[in-house]
């Protein structure tokens, strides 16, 4: 894959407060030392060491499944470790929970955030503060930290009805009014805009100046190398070295986390056939109190081309995609599927059109978790001769399960492998390659690599860049702007349930996506092609 | 119709809803922690025989009431220990209560069918209980009808004035999310869980002990799952528990009262109204998913493990 | 392994909860098992017994079996057995002179009655989204009225000296017995046949695969596009007219009239036999021949061994928590043994009071 410089994020641009030299010469605020982590199939952590000193900001590097996530949730009294010595400040601790580790000053922010939806956000905070405030004197505290901070929210909103931006910030207020000295984020920037992504940088380094300590876990090495002082890199549960970001390239810092070299996607331009996926001022209202709604949405995908989704989650592509596969109904003009009006249609008489389509959920709707993989292909792929007369044909469902393991390269036992033994990126080949056999003239594609590894990762893109080779229309909806732009022909960005126009992805520069995914598109020229 | 007619609908409307009121605020307690325990009829049922077999060998109705409410809390524990440290599904485990409830009171209960017990008196509060019109409308029940107002109040208050009811709403609502911040998901279902059974069993004592004062197998005749229509019914909230039981009640006493109105409906037809009522009910407050959606635990129902 | 070591283990625990009751309440537990476990099958006319009582278990459990695989959860079974018996009985009283075609006709009465009564949660749950838990529930207490209703009423034999029974049926109404000496029915060979067919129609048809879906994982089952309201009509509709028809079977067999002892509550009982058959034909026809032992065994106790009644009642409930109880330690066990990462014992994905998602 192509692990571009992302312009915005250039390492040279940014000052550092703390310079490594200084930070060396203080007792460390953390230390692990062996720590150790096994679950029944994987060694989740194995023997790792890590020390972050006061007012550092550290990054944890490492692929999907390297064991960044375990590391933290021992370090926060979530999980406790099955070996190894944690050092807090300089003596021994045992951290048995969370109120623990909040106690010791330590505060997380979570990937997938832990607010509760139909709470306030001052309930929220309440929830994690183990004292006994006032509700009065903590919405001031509240807009006190948060004014300070430059991070502004309403103490009395309710969390369901904000945006995953404002939910990180209350994530993060939540953490502050806690005094932290030392302040996990979890892959903070998935849910952000580039501009946010520098705001929330800024925070950082003023709390890293402040003395506070930061363990920063990502696997965007863009990020790193612009805001950390020094990195650990897992691999595989392990510690695969420590570096300063600074001084590595991206490429560098990859090979410390795949283990060998990066290959890249080959993706050469080809004319574009006919129009194959069409919507058309397509506004539906969320029927979901949480959810979002569409609006106005326009779009076409042509055959021999992948057409991109950008956006931060939340924005309406949940809906989109009910949507366009059917699972929520639409009026009937604002779909068209190769020429024919769909949406009305439910989503077998989509499938019939030839629309096939790889869910982001995959144990649970892309898969039957305690099916086999034979018995899972015949969930969508019964038109391809698995049924006869009503009646289910358990030979040739295992002959195409068979053929769709072996193509794909899917690691499992065999066929008769229940679909929720296997490791996310084998499942995800075995769907995508589910619907890849069914020869889709449409393919609609989820955050195709969400929580995947490297090598599935590729082949994936590979085979959607493949199908889009044979003549196929790809739509893909991603959160990675970084898969987005190595794999799509043309880009558009949905935002607060807008669809902004496509565009080429060669003539689109990131800061325009930066811009749109804020949802100022309405300049824009909206041009149907 | 005059109000000496009315008077002794209205009460008895209060007592035909308070055992309602009871176990209903008990279960919304336990499904805002997002337990499903669809064993109620079980629980009352054990209330119901656990009163009345200690009232009449003890001769203390105040023992038999204790009783009642260890003996459901009991049966609450039962399920718990099965739903939330063994992990069974919670609907299966919710039925097999209610039929192991069900036989397990008749065979205790086997020896008193047809004894005699003396009804739990009314509290006789004085000067109150002499003002007109509002002294016999609400001072002259028993102890039990003025508990349930009280407990009542104090779910209100517990649920969403208190911070231990922040942490049992914030638990039912997303309990990995309650779990990462370190709250102790499984400690407080069970605290949640038993309240409901203990409320479960106080409604099944007032059942055999005021009510309808004696005992027969399966005399709930449905009560158990008509509460737990009712929190549907209430969105989980306590005024609207409060509400649609007396709602109840009120159809329940109707259908006493209708023969002597002079309604020549068949009394089988008459009796079919709570049922009816329950289904109705459940038909108007389910039509708007969003409702629903809005205001019922996120994880009523879904099981948690801390590992997992 | 654990489809058949858990209903095992549960019964085995099962015995010995019965032998620690019996001896509590001073009889000898060597007398009981006899009771229970002997004598049912010691003469042709006890054989006779327990395969008669199993059958309407037998029926109304493999219906429900499907539902509950399909994640529809219909535990008023009882009240369909009721409409299925008072439809077909009506046949019986109000179209007897028919000749050979009135049983047929009776037979499919039941069905026809057992699928509307289930029809109506059918129709709220897809319609309203209201939960079909309670529904069919509500509706056990409406039809044991109505049952009561013409039994008391209308349909009440003039000449029955009062009691609240139908005119019996004519020889040509009732099912033909399968041996002499012994009251078992066709019935019995109606409801094999109908596991057969239950065991072809789950694991071998395309529809009943989509139900296995819809109950496992109802997202993938939306995501592929499986019609919801289908899934939840087939399975309540099935599971209706199994148990309309064990309710006719009962009314045209053993008991030959209508009144309103016609079910011992064999609609719960069948949740039971559906949970310890593993929701499979085959575990459930074994497991209706089980509970049809405790039946028997449990009245005979009442007569030899003055034993109360609801004993049987208490053992259902026991057997169920035993079972469960019985999956998760197998479980639990083997999740430490193998390595496969188990997810919790939640059998068919959650269902909620409300179905709304």
């Amino acid at each position: 894959m192509r692990r571009g410089e992302l312009p915005w994020l250039r390492a040279s641009t940014w000052e550092h407060p703390v310079t490594p030299a200084k930070v060396a010469s203080l007792a460390p605020r953390l230390a692990l030392h062996g720590i150790s982590k096994r679950y029944p199939t994987v060694v989740a952590n194995d023997r790792i060491d890590l020390t972050v000193a006061p007012g550092e900001i550290h990054a944890l590097l490492g692929e999907n499944g390297a064991g960044k996530s375990t590391l933290m949730k021992i370090v926060y009294g979530v999980t406790r470790p099955d070996a190894g010595r944690i050092e807090w400040e300089g003596r021994a601790v045992d951290i048995r929970s969370p109120a623990d580790a909040r106690r010791l000053g330590i505060g997380m922010v979570f990937q997938h955030f832990s607010l509760f939806e139909t709470l306030t956000v001052a309930e929220n905070i309440a929830l994690a503060l183990d004292g006994r405030t006032s509700p009065a004197a903590l919405a001031t505290r509240i807009r006190d930290v948060s004014e300070n901070y430059g991070l502004p929210v309403d103490p009395q909103r309710l969390v369901h009805s904000m945006s995953v931006g404002e939910r990180q910030r209350v994530e993060i207020v939540r953490c502050l009014l806690q005094s932290p000295r030392l302040l996990i984020m979890d892959e903070p920037t998935s849910v952000l805009t580039p501009q946010a992504v520098q705001t929330l940088f800024e925070t950082l380094r003023r709390l890293a100046a402040e003395r506070v300590s930061i363990l920063y876990i990502s696997h965007k090495l863009d990020e790193v190398r612009a805001l950390c002082d020094s990195a650990t890199v897992l691999r595989g549960g392990r510690v695969a070295g420590t570096a300063v970001p600074r001084e590595e390239t991206n490429e560098s810092l990859a090979r410390l986390m795949v283990g060998s070299e990066l290959r890249e996607c080959r993706r050469t331009p080809q004319p574009v056939g006919d129009v194959r996926l069409q919507l058309r001022d397509l506004t539906l209202r969320s029927v979901d109190p949480f959810g979002a709604s569409l609006n106005e949405i326009s779009l076409d995908v042509h055959a021999g081309e992948i057409v991109g989704i950008a956006g931060v989650s939340g924005n309406g592509q949940r809906e989109l995609l009910a949507a366009i596969s059917g699972e929520t109904r639409a009026p009937h003009a604002a779909i068209r599927i190769c020429g024919r009006h769909a949406g009305s249609l439910d989503p077998a008489q989509r499938r019939a059109l030839g629309m096939s389509f790889v869910p982001e959920e995959r144990l649970g709707r892309g898969a039957v978790p305690d099916m086999s993989l034979a018995d899972n292909a015949l969930l969508t792929a019964y038109h391809a001769g698995l049924v006869r007369h009503g009646l289910v044909q358990s030979e040739a469902i295992e002959t195409f399960a068979r053929d769709t393991i072996r193509q794909f390269a899917v690691k499992c036992g065999s066929e008769r492998s229940l679909a929720r033994t296997l490791s996310g990126g084998n499942l995800q080949k075995y769907i995508v390659g589910r619907e890849t056999r069914l020869d889709p003239k449409v393919m609609v594609v989820a955050q195709p690599t969400w929580g995947v590894d490297i090598g599935a990762a590729q082949l994936i893109r590979q085979a959607l860049i493949d199908l889009r080779n044979r003549g196929a229309a790809v739509l893909v909806v991603s959160e990675e702007l970084d898969e987005l732009y190595s794999i799509c022909d043309r880009l558009a960005v949905i935002s607060r349930g807008r669809l902004s126009p496509a565009r080429a992805t060669a003539e689109l520069p990131v800061s325009t996506v930066g811009v749109w995914m804020t949802g100022e598109f309405s300049s824009a020229s909206v041009t149907h092609e | 119709m005059s109000f000496e007619q009315l008077l002794p609908i209205l009460a008895s409307t209060v007592t035909a809803a308070t055992p309602l009121v009871i176990a209903a605020l008990g279960v919304l307690v336990s499904e805002r922690a997002g337990v499903l325990n669809l064993g109620v009829e079980g629980m009352m049922l054990m209330g119901a025989v656990t009163a009345f077999a200690i009232g009449v060998s003890s001769g203390s109705l105040l023992l038999g009431y204790l009783a009642a409410i260890a003996a459901g809390a009991g049966m609450a524990l039962l399920f718990a220990v099965l739903v939330l440290t063994l992990q069974t599904n919670q609907v299966a485990t919710g039925l097999a209560l209610a039929l192991f409830g069900t036989g397990l009171s008749a065979f205790l209960g086997r020896d008193y069918v047809g004894t005699p017990i003396e009804r739990l008196p009314p509290l006789e509060i004085p000067l109150l209980a002499d003002i007109p019109v509002l002294g016999p409308l609400l001072f002259h029940y028993d102890t039990v009808v003025y508990l349930s107002a009280l407990l009542f109040v104090v779910v209100s208050w517990f649920l969403f004035r208190s911070r231990h009811g922040l942490r049992l709403r914030a638990i039912g609502e997303a309990p990995a999310v309650a779990h990462s911040l370190g709250e102790p998901v499984i400690r407080i279902r069970y605290l949640a869980t038993m309240f409901g059974g203990a409320m479960s069993g106080l409604a099944g004592a007032y059942l055999s002990t005021a009510l309808t004062p004696m005992w027969a197998e399966g005399m709930s005749a449905g009560r158990g799952w008509i509460v737990l229509a009712l929190v549907v019914f209430a969105t989980w909230r306590p005024l609207r528990v409060l509400l649609g039981a007396y709602l109840f009640g009120g159809v329940a006493v109707l259908q006493l009262h209708a023969q002597g109105f002079g309604v020549t409906v068949p009394s089988e037809f008459l009796s079919m109204l709570p049922y009816l009522a329950t289904i109705v009910v459940l038909v108007l407050i389910c039509r708007d998913p969003k409702a629903i959606l809005l205001n019922q635990p996120a994880s009523l129902g879904r099981g948690f493990h801390p590992e997992a | 392994m654990m489809s058949i070591a858990s209903p095992l283990l549960a019964a085995a625990a099962m015995l010995l909860t019965g032998v620690i009751l019996f001896s509590a309440l001073g009889k000898s537990p060597a007398a009981a098992f006899h009771v229970f476990f002997v004598e049912p099958v010691a003469s042709l006319y006890g054989v006779g017994e327990l395969l008669l009582k199993a059958t309407p278990l037998m029926l109304c459990a493999l219906g429900l079996a499907v539902g509950f695989r399909a994640n529809v959860w219909n535990i008023g079974a009882e009240g369909q057995f009721i409409t299925g018996a008072l439809a077909g009985g009506a046949v019986a009283l109000f179209a007897g002179g028919l000749g050979i075609v009135t049983l047929p006709l009776m037979l499919l009465a039941g069905v026809v009655g057992g699928m509307t009564w289930a029809a109506i949660a059918a129709f709220l749950r897809t319609r309203f989204h209201t939960s079909e838990i309670l529904v069919t529930l509500m509706l056990v207490y409406i039809a044991q009225l109505l049952l009561s209703y013409f039994v008391h009423g209308p349909w009440r034999d003039p000449a029955g000296f009062n009691f609240p029974q139908s005119e019996a049926f004519e020889d040509h109404e009732l099912l033909p017995l399968l041996i002499d000496g012994a009251r078992v029915n066709v019935a019995l060979l109606l409801a094999l046949a109908l596991a057969a067919v239950s065991w072809f129609f789950v694991s071998r048809t395309f529809a009943g695969y989509r139900m296995r879906v819809a109950g496992q994982a109802p997202a993938a089952a939306a995501y592929a596009g499986y019609s919801d309201k289908i899934n939840v009509w087939l399975a309540l509709l099935i599971s209706g007219g199994m148990a309309g028809l064990a309710g006719i079977c009962e009314v045209a067999g053993p008991v030959g009239l209508l009144s309103p002892g016609i079910s011992p509550g064999y609609g719960f009982a069948a949740i039971i036999v559906a949970f310890v058959g593993r929701l499979h034909p085959a575990g459930v026809v074994l497991a209706s021949l089980l509970m049809s032992a405790l039946y028997l065994g449990g009245e005979a106790a009442q007569i030899e061994l003055q034993l109360p009644a609801p004993v049987t009642s208490l053992f259902q409930g026991v057997l169920l928590f035993y079972l469960l109880a019985a999956d998760l330690f197998i479980t639990f066990r083997l999740r430490r043994v193998a390595s496969a990462p188990v997810e919790p014992a939640t059998a068919p994905t959650t269902v909620q009071v409300s179905t709304s998602q």
